[in-house]
């Protein structure tokens, strides 16, 4: 079984976000790294290729300037390989402009399965896996919380409001894992060795047949118009606890008349 | 009027109307001149004319039942058959539900529009609509517009707006039809798993009491639902330890769980992540025991202990029980 696993490459999450004074968009220029919802796809992906007893997991990516190193820590937890489409013009690029490059870089792979995570760590929109599935004409099971394949059928234990439904679709499909489908393994030395050689197919906006008016800023059809530090809620009482310091919790739950 | 006309997507359960569609319902009424409402399910338009049109919409385009399906294609469909049709909404106002989500993206490449997500408001000024984001864990807040042709797809977060009813009459139904889905349509529900729950809901409850990683194990989140109980509140979780399995998901806090504005929000052993301040920030008051002096949480508590959950909740529990 052939997956394609989507990864996106982000800056740092621990580090202060830098905002683009002017255009109000995440600066992305700097390094980058593999968003962490991406490893449970990726582990997930792995697992159930090796299930299939065959088939490789290909990452597929975009940037717009050529950044690798995420999808090397996912080549090192054992893709086989990855297609990059990297092009300046792809910068500011939208959750429906950025599933139209995916779409066409996937229909390269022709895979029997799409995982993705539910949203990005930075941009959150999460709506390309479904734009990518409707884009392809898969279906699509998003929230999955468990995942098995058998049969050219995809099992999937979906999250709900109240708990969880068992769902089901053929393949070819797009999958969208929650974080705790499984546990990420941590690449070997060995297979961080490995990846340095495994092969990153990078490509431009015209490999894919794509115009640059239909990707990037200009074909994305939405400007971020300002972005301004929130109102600070008023700072609060810290205490230290000393072992009593329970009665102020007890003392202002009774002023809020709730005891 | 910033436009002439609004969509509004309406999920219901056993025939009534999510709250958070009904906030939207009442937010459109005062961008739009009209409003218009879809649904489906089987047989749930009766009762939902009259409830919608309460709340505003002059039509209820009704997508029927379908059947065991994730509704997803279905509606995207059918709302992609309104536009094309040429009874075109300038605005489509869609709640943050994980059904919603997938009819957003559907029907996005459908009538090959943008999306705008997470927003938490929406401002008429000239020239159009602006949403309103929060970002990084609401230190920031971001407006943003859509600079290409209508209809404009907004994807809401729930609890942004407080529905008011309008007192209309019952709205006209108008059965539409999904259209040819072919594959897209094909993934279906084989059955349904509820979680046992007590108390109040997690997201109308007056008090909510979450527990984070603090809590060093699965044992410990006891403490958090005597709590709530005793406050007869509801017991909430962090993504952490949802993720590692301590809790079930359907009491997750937060950017992927459920957003809660509660009169007090008690977090107990939780950090206080970007992912979890945007689930709870609007909570009026929020009370912090967290062992890390340096932990994000404080800088949002009203209150905050800094000390063990181990120590402080056995005391505080204690101490209430003794007040009641």
């Amino acid at each position: 079984m052939n997956i394609v696993v989507c990864v996106k490459q982000i800056p740092d999450p621990a580090a202060p976000p830098a905002i683009d004074e002017t255009k109000g968009t995440l600066v992305r220029s700097g390094k980058l790294a593999m968003d962490d919802s991406d490893s449970y796809g990726v582990e997930m992906a792995l697992q159930l290729a090796e299930q299939a007893g065959g088939g490789e997991v290909t990452l597929v990516s975009m940037a717009p300037n050529g950044e690798t190193s995420g999808l090397r820590t996912a080549l090192a937890m054992g893709a086989a390989k990855a297609i990059l489409v990297s092009d300046e013009a792809l910068a500011g690029s939208d959750a429906l402009a950025t599933a139209k490059v995916l779409a066409r870089a996937v229909d390269r792979v022709k895979p029997d399965l799409i995982v993705a995570a539910t949203e990005s760590t930075d941009g959150y929109t999460g709506t390309t896996p479904v734009q990518l599935a409707e884009l392809l004409g898969f279906p699509s099971i998003t929230f999955a919380k468990q995942i098995s394949v058998s049969d050219g059928k995809l099992a999937v234990q979906r999250q709900t409001e109240v708990g969880y439904d068992e769902v089901e679709c053929p393949l070819p499909a797009v999958v969208t894992v929650t974080a705790g489908v499984v546990e990420p393994r941590y690449p070997s030395f060995k297979g961080i060795m490995a990846a340095k050689s495994k092969p990153v197919d990078q490509l431009t906006l015209s490999d894919l047949g794509l115009d640059a008016s239909e990707v990037g800023a200009t074909g994305s059809g939405q400007e971020v118009l300002s972005v301004v530090e929130a109102p600070q809620r008023a700072s609060g009482q810290i205490i230290v606890d000393d072992g009593e310091a329970y009665q102020r919790v007890v003392q202002f739950l009774q002023e809020l008349k709730l005891i | 009027m910033a436009v002439g006309r609004a969509l509004v997507v309406v999920e219901s359960v056993d025939g009534q109307a999510l709250p958070a569609s009904l906030e939207l319902l009442t937010e459109a009424r005062s961008i739009a001149g009209n409003v218009d409402a879809i649904a489906w399910g089987a047989g749930v338009a009766a009762s939902l004319a009259s409830e919608v049109g309460g709340y505003g919409a002059a039509r209820l385009f009704d997508v029927g039942d379908v059947g065991d399906s994730l509704p997803g294609p279905a509606v995207a469909g059918a709302i992609s058959g309104i536009v094309a049709s040429g009874d075109v909404p300038e605005v489509i106002l869609i709640p943050t539900t994980y059904d919603c989500r997938d009819i957003a993206g559907r029907l996005s490449v459908k009538i090959n529009r943008p999306v705008i997500t997470n927003v938490i408001d929406l401002e008429v000024g000239d020239g159009g609509i602006r949403s309103v984001h929060s970002l990084f864990g609401g230190t920031q807040i971001a407006t943003a517009r859509f600079t290409g042709d209508k209809p404009w797809i907004f994807v809401i977060r729930a609890k942004s707006f407080v529905p008011l009813q309008s007192g209309g009459p019952a709205a006209e139904v108008v059965p539409v039809q999904p259209g040819d889905l072919d594959a897209t349509g094909a993934a279906t529900i084989t059955s349904h798993h509820v979680e046992s729950q007590t108390g109040p809901k997690l997201d109308e409850a007056d008090v909510v009491v979450s527990g984070g990683r603090g809590l060093g194990s699965k044992e410990a989140y006891a403490m958090v639902e005597e709590l709530a109980e005793l406050l007869k509140g509801a017991a909430g979780a962090s993504r952490a330890i949802v993720d590692a399995g301590w809790v079930s998901y359907a009491r997750q806090v937060g950017q992927t769980g459920k957003t809660v504005k509660p009169t007090v929000y008690i977090a107990c052993g939780i950090s206080g992540a970007t992912q979890h301040l945007v689930g709870m920030k609007g909570a009026k008051h929020i009370i912090a025991i967290n062992k890390d002096q340096e932990a994000p949480i404080f800088s949002v508590a009203d209150v905050g202990v800094v000390g063990d959950v181990h120590q402080v909740m056995p005391k505080l529990i204690e101490a209430i029980k003794a007040l009641s």
